[in-house]
């Protein structure tokens, strides 16, 4: 569904991103590891368009997607959420959603009749499945930080996304909230049939859930593998397992 | 619902207020009446800013241009050409929304700060042409006298005329700000990056945020015209812009109903203040210094604001619609 290939991202001479490949098959959940700065969050970056690669391809249901803008991407039906909760303070947990989903519907430039009951069952539908309806009111700047995270996730799953990106979902959260979240990646999977690409610290949580998982290096990937296989690598185990 | 109240009362303020305005001419004496119209016609002046401003996060820092644009179309139309009144009406608004689309096709390819920066530039030299132009515009002399058609040549009922069109202005625009298109945009303020990563063409939507604010100025350009029946380059001067971005601040910018608050006690304090002294704008000034250390979210913006914290001590979490 989705191969990344020899993908590179320069920022200045600095290289983010010097050799990326990466390949998704429809339904998976895949991870991406590696440690601080390997390129992680650039590289998910680069897929869904805030950034422009230097060089190599981006295809996405045999179509190249390496230059299309952020929007464009997003239709194709790849949705994301972000590593810092990257949502709209100002409005109601139900209207941060509605705009995804208005979108989605293309009902966004719809001028003159009022939005407030626009979409509103596919909006409850979501904000249910993240556990979020009985706060639906609430602002979304008011809300703590690990529900802020899982708008997030309801925000992107408001795109209907064919494959769902999620950075470091469960960063900054406590375990409990860690716990709540990956089980909820899980049901997305399984209930829904999405197929999810994300990035995580918490080595248990990714070996536990991850179906492929594809380790990267100072911008370079060096392994994508069966989560058993790749435990066996012995490279993984210098670059980031510490030899253990 | 808490919501729905709020919005009854102040559906229910609002209509009042129309009442009294409806009312009002039939006693007041004909000064008062020409100040509340050029108030009327710069409320939608400042509606209309604060449209893309307040609800779009957008720096559209020379929006008089397109009201003088407006107010310049339409009173060309009426004094020089023998055209029916009302295509110079529509023109204004139109021609105006044109402007806005051609300079806003510039300036959104822009962020924040060069946006605005732009916009003033490419304002200025509207202002420039009207300014130099003289055959066609009479120069900084204007167009005084444009013949207005019978049913509103009389103070009172331009008076009306001009209330009559905020009205129903007033009402699209709620409509537009509730509607998928208003919401959206809001959301683009929020978070342009956001908007952009769920599938909204957030540049596209800003140009089309700015054409609709640059319609309704203009219109409220025509308006201007049909209170004051001259045109002068002072309309599209950026003064006025700083003073309809004051407006919209001292109202408050998140609210609906703040720039009608912010048009009507700057237009009189203008008014009032200025036969006193020449140093206006010294007071508008410290106005603003003012707002921005005590009032940073406006008259009405305040009140809100405190009605929230109020609730959320109760509540524990701040809601909204």
């Amino acid at each position: 569904m989705l191969q990344v290939q020899e993908l590179k991202k320069l920022f200045g001479d600095f290289k983010a991103v010097s050799s990326a490949n990466l390949t998704v098959e429809k339904g998976q959940l895949v991870a991406v590891i590696g440690p601080n700065g390997a390129g992680k969050t650039t590289l998910f970056n680069l897929i869904t368009g805030q950034l422009k690669p230097d060089s190599g391809r981006i295809v996405f249901n045999d179509e190249n997607i390496s230059n299309l803008p952020p929007y464009e991407i997003c239709r194709k039906g790849i949705a994301r959420s972000f590593q810092i909760a990257n949502i709209f303070p100002r409005l109601s947990v139900f209207r941060n959603v509605q705009v995804s989903v208005l979108s989605q519907q293309k009902l966004s430039n719809r001028l003159f009749r009022p939005a407030r009951n626009m979409a509103a069952d596919e909006t409850n539908r979501i904000l249910e499945s993240v556990g979020l309806l009985d706060r639906k009111l609430d602002v979304a700047g008011s809300l703590s930080h690990g529900d802020k995270r899982t708008l997030e996730i309801a925000i992107a799953l408001g795109n209907e996304p064919e494959l769902l990106i999620l950075d470091e979902p469960t960063a900054g959260m406590s375990p409990e909230e860690t716990a709540a979240t990956m089980s909820l990646i899980r049901k997305l999977a399984d209930e829904q049939g999405l197929t999810i690409l994300f990035c995580e610290h918490d080595m248990e949580v990714v070996f536990n859930v991850a179906q492929s998982i594809m380790v990267m290096q100072q911008g370079r990937t060096i392994v994508q593998d069966k989560p058993e296989d790749v435990r066996q690598n012995i490279e993984v185990q210098d670059a980031y397992l510490g030899g253990a | 619902m808490f919501g729905d109240m709020v919005r009854r009362k102040s559906l229910g303020t609002g209509v009042a207020l129309f009442i009294v305005l409806l009312i009002a001419p039939l006693i007041i004496p004909k000064f008062y009446i020409y100040i509340l119209a050029v108030i009327f016609a710069t409320a939608l002046l400042a509606m209309s800013l604060n449209l893309v401003v307040g609800h779009g996060g957008l720096f559209q820092f020379h929006h008089a241009a397109f009201y003088g644009v407006g107010a310049y179309t339409a009173g060309l139309i009426l004094a020089k050409t023998s055209w029916p009144w009302w295509i110079g009406f529509m023109a204004g608004p139109i021609i105006a929304a044109l402007t806005g689309l051609v300079i806003g096709m510039f300036c959104v390819r822009l962020n924040r700060l060069y946006f605005g920066m732009l916009q003033i530039s490419l304002g200025s030299l509207i202002w420039a042409i009207a300014f130099r132009w003289y055959d066609l515009t009479g120069g900084d002399d204007g167009i005084h006298g444009i013949p207005m058609p019978e049913f509103i040549s009389s103070l009172k009922s331009s008076y009306y005329f001009v209330l009559i069109i905020l009205g129903v202005c007033l009402i699209l625009m709620y409509l537009i700000i509730k509607s998928p298109f208003g919401t959206t945009l809001q959301a683009i303020r929020d978070n342009p990056e956001r908007c952009a990563a769920v599938g909204i063409n957030v540049r596209r939507h800003q140009l089309m945020g700015i054409v609709v604010a640059t319609f309704f100025a203009g219109l409220a350009g025509v308006l201007f015209v049909t209170v004051e029946g001259s045109v002068f380059p002072d309309l599209l001067f950026w003064v006025l812009s700083l003073e309809i971005f004051i407006m919209c601040l001292l109202g408050g910018w998140f609210t609906f109903g703040g720039p009608i608050l912010g048009a009507a006690i700057i237009v009189s304090l203008r008014t009032f203040v200025g036969t006193y002294t020449e140093y206006w704008t010294l007071i508008l000034g410290i106005i603003l210094i003012l707002l921005i250390f005590f009032l940073p979210e406006g008259i009405m913006g305040y009140n809100f604001v405190e009605k929230f914290s109020f609730r959320s001590k109760r509540t524990s979490a701040s809601r909204v619609e």
